[in-house]
C-alpha cells in the first residue's frame, strides 16, 4: 500500500571537521507529505541539497522508487524526477511566467503556445491561480513561488522539496499553498516541506521527521504528534555545559528599548514594537529562529539602521542622564560618551577587514584619534600584541592579514578589540558560530568577565543550551516580535522552543523574569 | 555496506585559491619572470610566422629604440612619467573600488583649461604667474570632471564606470570645438602655441626638456605612497574599498570619502594634463592623453595599487609601447603587429598573477 518514492539510508556529509549530516535515514512514500523539522544548523538544508544534487554525500545510499541511485548533479536529480523549490527564487525578472517555466528545457523545440496550454492544464489540475503571460517583475512573492512550483511540475517532478515555503507568505497565501499541496499529494506526488512553524507542520503533513545538530532523531506520524512532543524532539534534552555563571550584582537599567519598530526596504516589518531593558552586570540572551529580527535589532541599537518608531534610551552611569540613540549615527553615539561595543554576526564583512593585518584591524575603532593627518600605529600594535597574547590567538604575527586566520582566531581578534574599548554595553551576535569548543569557552568566559565588571551584555545565540547556561535572562524573538522574556535559571528548552515558533506559553509563571 | 563514492567524480584536477600562506616573494617573482620569457618565445613564433623577420633582430631594435640614444631614453622616461602620473591619479579611486574610467577625459580637460589661458592671455602675464594660474585651472578642471560622477554616485548611486566613460566624450568634443574655434584655417591640428615667446612653457632644467615633468611625478609617487599607507584618509579609502559595511559599522561617512577621493583623483589627472600641455606638447589635440587614461588602469592593477611597484609597471608598459612603435617603423611593419606583440606580453604578465594566486591540485582519488 505505502510505496516508498525516496529512501535515504545512512546519509553522511561533512564540511571539514563539522558533521552537517550524520547517518540520516528518511523515507517518503508516494502520495505523502513529509515535514522536515529542525532548528537552524540542524542539517535540513544540507540534506535537501544532497537530494537535489548540489552536494555530494560522503557516505550512505539513496533509493528512488526502490532502486539505488547516485545523484551527482542537479541534472541527475532532475532525471530522478526530483524538483526543489528554493527559499530564494531563481527566476528571470523580465520574462513572463511561461518563458521562465520552459527556460533551460532542452527538448529541441521552443513552442511557447504549447507550453502555455500545458501550464494552464497543470494550473487547473492542482488549483494554481496564475497568468502564464504575466511578467515576473509584476508578480507578488506568492505568485513567484507558484511559478517555481509549476516549473518543477512542468518538468514532470514526482518528488517536490520546498525549503521554508511559508516564510515569505501571508496566512491566507499559506492556506492556498497548502490546498495545492494537498491536491498534489492526492495525485500521488511526494512532498518534503521544510518549516519551523509547528502548527503548519501539524496541519499539512502526514509524517514528521526531526533533525537535531546533524543527527536524525526520528520520524513520527503527524496524527500521533502534538506541539510539545515535536518541540522536545527538536530541542532535545538539556545538556549542562559547566559555564561559570555568577549571580548578577548591582544591576541597574542601562539600555532601554521602547516600542521600537522597523520596516525594511521590502516593506516588511522586521521589528515590531520591541520593548526590553538591558541591565548592567547581567547577560541578556536573545533567542529566536534565524531572521526573526536579531540582526536588525542590534544594528538599530548600534546606529546602523534608522528605526521607524519607538525610542532607544541609554542611561549614562556617569552623568545619570538619559540619552536617546534614535536616529544617531555610530559616530554621534560615540560622541555622546556612550561606550557601546558591537560584535556583529558578519565578522569579516562588517566587524573586520579581511585583507588588512591585525594591527590595522585593531585601529578600526580608534584610528581617528588625534589631530594629525597621519595614522598612529604604535598603540594599535601594542593592543594587537596584547590581544594575541591574552586570548592565545594562533597567528604568525601581528602583521598577518586577518583573512588568513582560522574562524576562531578571527573572532578572538574581533571580540578582543571590542572588549578593549572598555564598553558599558557589549552586544555580540552569534559570537561562537563555527568555533571549536575551546574557543567557544574562551568567548563565554570573556562575556562573563564583562558582566562581572558591570557591563550590560546582550548575547544573540542559536544554541539553547548555551543561552540557558550563560545568560541571566532570555528574550525570545519571533517574526520581529518579542514573544517572551524568561528567567534563564528557571525556564526550560521546551518553553523557549515554543516561544520561538510564535506560540504563547500557557502559564505565565515564568514570564515574570522580564520586567 | 556498498559504497557508491568510488569514481563518482570524473575530473582529475581542480583549481583552488592559495589559502593559508601566500607564495614566498621569490617564488612569485620566478613565476613572473618565467611568464615574460615564455611570452617572448611566443612573440618570436608570431614574428617568424607572420613576417619572416629574425625575432632577435626585432627585439634588439626594440631595445635600441628606447635606449639607443640619450634623447630616446629621455623620451622613454618622459612617457613613463606621464603614464605613472595618471596611474597614481586613478589609484585612490580604484583602491576605493570606484571604477574611474574617466582619467582620459580628466587629463584632457586639465590640458584644455591651461591651454585656454596659455593661448588667450599668454602674452599678458609674467611667465611665472601665468604658469601658476595655468596649473590651478588645470587642477580645477580635473576636479570638476572627477567630482561630477562622484556626486551622482554618492547621491543617487549611479554607475560610475558609465558616467566617467561618458565624461571622456564630453571632454574630447570640447577640445575639438576649441581647436575648431582657435585654428582659423579650419585645420584640425593646432600647432605649437607661443612658439616664439615660450609663454606658459615649463622651463628646461639642466638644459634638458621634460625634467620638471619627471621630478613632479617622482615627488607625486612618494606623496601617494605615504598618503595611501600612512594617512588617515588612505586608511579610510582602504576600508571603504574592502567593505562598505565595515565602513558604516565604524562610522566612516562613505559618501564623504567618495567625494573627497574623487576630488583628489581628478585633481591629479588635471595636473598631468597641465604637465602634458605646458611641459611636453605645448599644443593640444584630442589625443593628448593618447589612451594612457585607460592604460593607467592596467598599470595600477598590475602593481596592486602600490605606487612604488607602479614605477616598474609603468616603465615596462611605456617601454613596450615605445619599442612596438620603433619596430613598426624600422622593419616597415604595420603598427598592428607591434600592438599584437605588446598584447601578448601583457597577457602573459597578467596571466602569471593567476598562477601566483591559485594553485592547481591533483584531485585525490577518494578511497572507500
Amino acid at each position: 500500500m505505502a510505496v516508498p518514492a525516496i529512501e535515504l539510508k545512512n546519509i553522511t556529509k561533512k564540511f571539514g571537521c563539522i558533521i552537517a549530516n550524520n547517518n540520516i535515514n528518511l523515507t517518503v512514500n508516494k502520495g505523502e507529505i513529509l515535514a522536515l523539522l529542525g532548528e537552524n544548523g540542524s542539517g535540513k538544508t544540507t540534506l535537501m541539497n544532497i537530494i537535489s544534487g548540489i552536494y555530494f554525500p560522503d557516505g550512505g545510499q539513496i533509493f528512488i522508487n526502490g532502486k539505488e541511485t547516485v545523484i551527482r548533479s542537479p541534472k541527475d536529480s532532475f532525471d530522478c524526477k526530483i524538483g526543489m523549490i528554493h527559499q530564494h527564487f531563481k527566476l528571470v525578472d523580465v520574462f513572463n511566467a511561461a518563458e521562465n517555466i520552459i527556460l533551460g528545457l532542452d527538448d529541441g523545440k521552443y513552442n511557447l503556445k504549447e507550453a502555455t496550454n500545458l501550464i494552464k492544464k497543470i494550473c487547473i489540475q492542482y488549483g494554481f491561480d496564475i497568468d502564464p503571460e504575466k511578467k515576473i517583475y509584476d508578480m507578488s512573492v506568492s505568485e513567484k513561488q507558484t511559478v517555481e512550483i509549476i516549473k518543477v511540475l512542468y518538468r514532470g517532478a514526482d518528488i517536490l522539496i520546498l525549503d521554508e515555503p511559508t516564510a515569505v507568505l501571508t496566512p491566507q497565501e499559506t492556506q492556498k499553498l497548502f490546498a495545492v499541496l494537498r491536491n498534489m499529494r492526492n495525485d500521488g506526488k511526494s512532498i518534503i516541506i521544510i518549516t519551523h512553524k509547528l502548527h503548519e507542520v501539524l496541519s499539512i503533513s502526514d509524517k514528521v521527521a526531526v533533525l537535531r545538530k546533524g543527527e536524525y532523531i526520528g520520524t513520527i506520524e503527524t496524527k500521533d504528534a502534538n506541539e510539545s512532543i515535536l518541540t522536545e524532539m527538536m530541542v532535545g534534552k538539556k545538556i549542562t555545559l559547566n559555564i561559570d555563571r555568577t549571580e548578577p550584582k548591582d544591576t541597574a537599567d542601562r539600555l532601554c528599548v521602547k516600542s521600537v519598530s522597523l520596516i525594511n526596504r521590502n516593506g516588511v516589518k522586521v521589528l515590531d514594537n520591541i520593548d526590553f531593558t538591558a541591565k548592567s552586570g547581567e547577560i541578556l540572551g536573545i533567542a529566536g529562529i534565524a531572521g526573526s529580527g536579531q540582526k536588525e535589532l542590534l544594528e538599530s541599537i548600534a546606529g546602523l539602521q534608522n528605526v521607524d518608531s519607538g525610542d532607544i534610551l541609554y542611561l549614562n552611569p556617569k552623568t545619570g542622564n538619559n540619552e536617546s540613540l534614535k536616529g544617531k549615527t555610530p559616530v554621534q553615539i560615540h560622541q555622546l560618551g556612550v561606550r557601546l561595543s558591537f560584535v556583529p554576526e558578519d565578522r569579516l564583512g562588517m566587524g573586520l577587514v579581511g585583507n588588512m593585518d591585525i594591527v590595522d584591524n585593531m585601529m578600526l575603532r580608534s584610528y581617528k584619534k588625534g589631530k594629525s593627518v597621519f595614522l598612529e600605529r604604535k598603540d594599535p600594535r601594542k593592543l594587537a600584541h596584547k590581544v594575541i597574547d591574552s586570548l592565545e590567538v594562533a597567528t604568525p604575527g601581528a602583521s598577518t592579514p586577518v583573512r588568513r586566520l582560522s574562524g576562531g582566531n578571527v573572532q578572538k581578534i574581533l571580540v578582543g578589540r571590542e572588549i578593549e574599548a572598555s564598553p558599558t554595553v557589549l552586544m555580540a551576535a552569534y559570537p561562537v558560530r563555527g568555533l571549536d569548543i575551546n574557543s567557544s569557552y574562551m568567548i563565554y568566559n570573556l562575556l562573563n568577565e564583562q558582566k562581572e565588571k558591570g557591563v550590560a551584555v546582550i548575547f544573540v545565540g542559536e544554541d539553547l543550551d548555551v543561552l540557558l547556561d550563560l545568560c541571566d535572562r532570555i528574550l525570545v524573538l519571533c517574526g520581529g516580535k518579542v514573544t517572551g522574556i524568561l528567567d534563564a535559571r528557571k525556564t526550560t528548552k521546551e518553553e523557549i522552543g515554543i516561544l520561538m515558533t510564535g506560540k504563547k506559553l500557557k502559564t505565565d509563571d515564568n514570564a515574570n523574569g522580564g520586567e | 555496506m556498498k559504497n557508491f563514492i568510488t569514481n563518482a567524480r570524473k575530473t582529475s584536477f581542480h583549481i583552488s585559491k592559495r589559502s593559508k600562506s601566500a607564495l614566498p616573494t621569490w617564488k612569485a617573482w620566478t613565476i613572473r619572470i618565467v611568464s615574460v620569457i615564455i611570452s617572448l618565445v611566443v612573440c618570436s613564433l608570431i614574428i617568424v610566422l607572420l613576417t619572416g623577420q629574425n625575432p632577435l633582430e626585432v627585439y634588439s631594435a626594440m631595445i635600441k629604440g628606447s635606449f639607443g640614444s640619450e634623447r630616446k631614453f629621455l623620451v622613454l622616461i618622459q612617457n613613463t612619467a606621464i603614464l605613472l602620473g595618471i596611474s597614481l591619479a586613478v589609484t585612490p579611486a580604484f583602491k576605493m573600488k570606484f571604477w574611474n574610467l574617466g582619467a582620459e577625459g580628466q587629463v584632457l580637460i586639465g590640458g584644455l583649461c591651461c591651454m585656454v589661458l596659455m593661448f588667450k592671455i599668454g602674452d599678458k602675464l609674467p611667465n611665472s604667474v601665468l604658469i601658476i594660474t595655468m596649473l590651478i585651472s588645470s587642477i580645477l578642471g580635473g576636479i570638476a570632471w572627477g567630482l561630477i560622477p562622484a556626486i551622482f554616485k554618492a547621491k543617487w548611486n549611479t554607475n560610475e564606470s558609465l558616467f566617467t566613460l561618458m565624461m571622456n566624450y564630453i571632454a574630447i568634443q570640447l577640445v575639438s570645438f576649441a581647436i575648431m574655434v582657435w585654428v582659423p584655417s579650419g585645420s584640425s591640428v593646432m600647432g605649437l602655441v607661443n612658439a616664439s615667446s615660450r609663454a606658459g612653457w615649463l622651463p628646461d632644467l639642466f638644459g634638458k626638456k621634460y625634467i620638471i615633468n619627471i621630478i613632479t611625478v617622482a615627488v607625486l609617487t612618494a606623496v601617494m605612497y605615504v598618503y595611501l599607507k600612512y594617512s588617515k584618509h588612505g586608511y579610510e579609502i582602504s576600508v571603504v574599498g574592502e567593505s562598505e559595511n565595515t565602513a558604516k559599522y565604524i562610522g566612516i561617512n562613505v559618501k564623504k570619502v567618495i567625494l573627497r577621493t574623487m576630488i583628489f583623483s581628478g585633481a591629479l589627472c588635471g595636473l598631468v594634463g597641465f604637465l602634458l600641455v605646458a611641459g611636453t606638447n605645448h599644443t593640444i589635440s584630442k589625443e593628448l592623453a593618447g589612451g594612457n587614461g585607460f592604460t593607467a588602469i592596467m598599470v595600477s592593477w598590475l602593481a596592486k595599487f602600490n605606487p612604488i611597484t607602479m614605477v616598474l609597471t609603468s616603465f615596462l608598459i611605456a617601454f613596450l609601447q615605445k619599442g612596438a612603435g620603433e619596430i613598426a617603423t624600422s622593419f616597415n611593419l604595420n603598427t598592428s603587429i607591434a600592438e599584437i606583440l605588446t598584447g601578448i606580453i601583457i597577457f602573459f604578465i597578467i596571466g602569471s598573477e593567476f598562477f601566483i594566486n591559485y594553485e592547481i591540485k591533483k584531485t585525490k582519488k577518494e578511497a572507500d
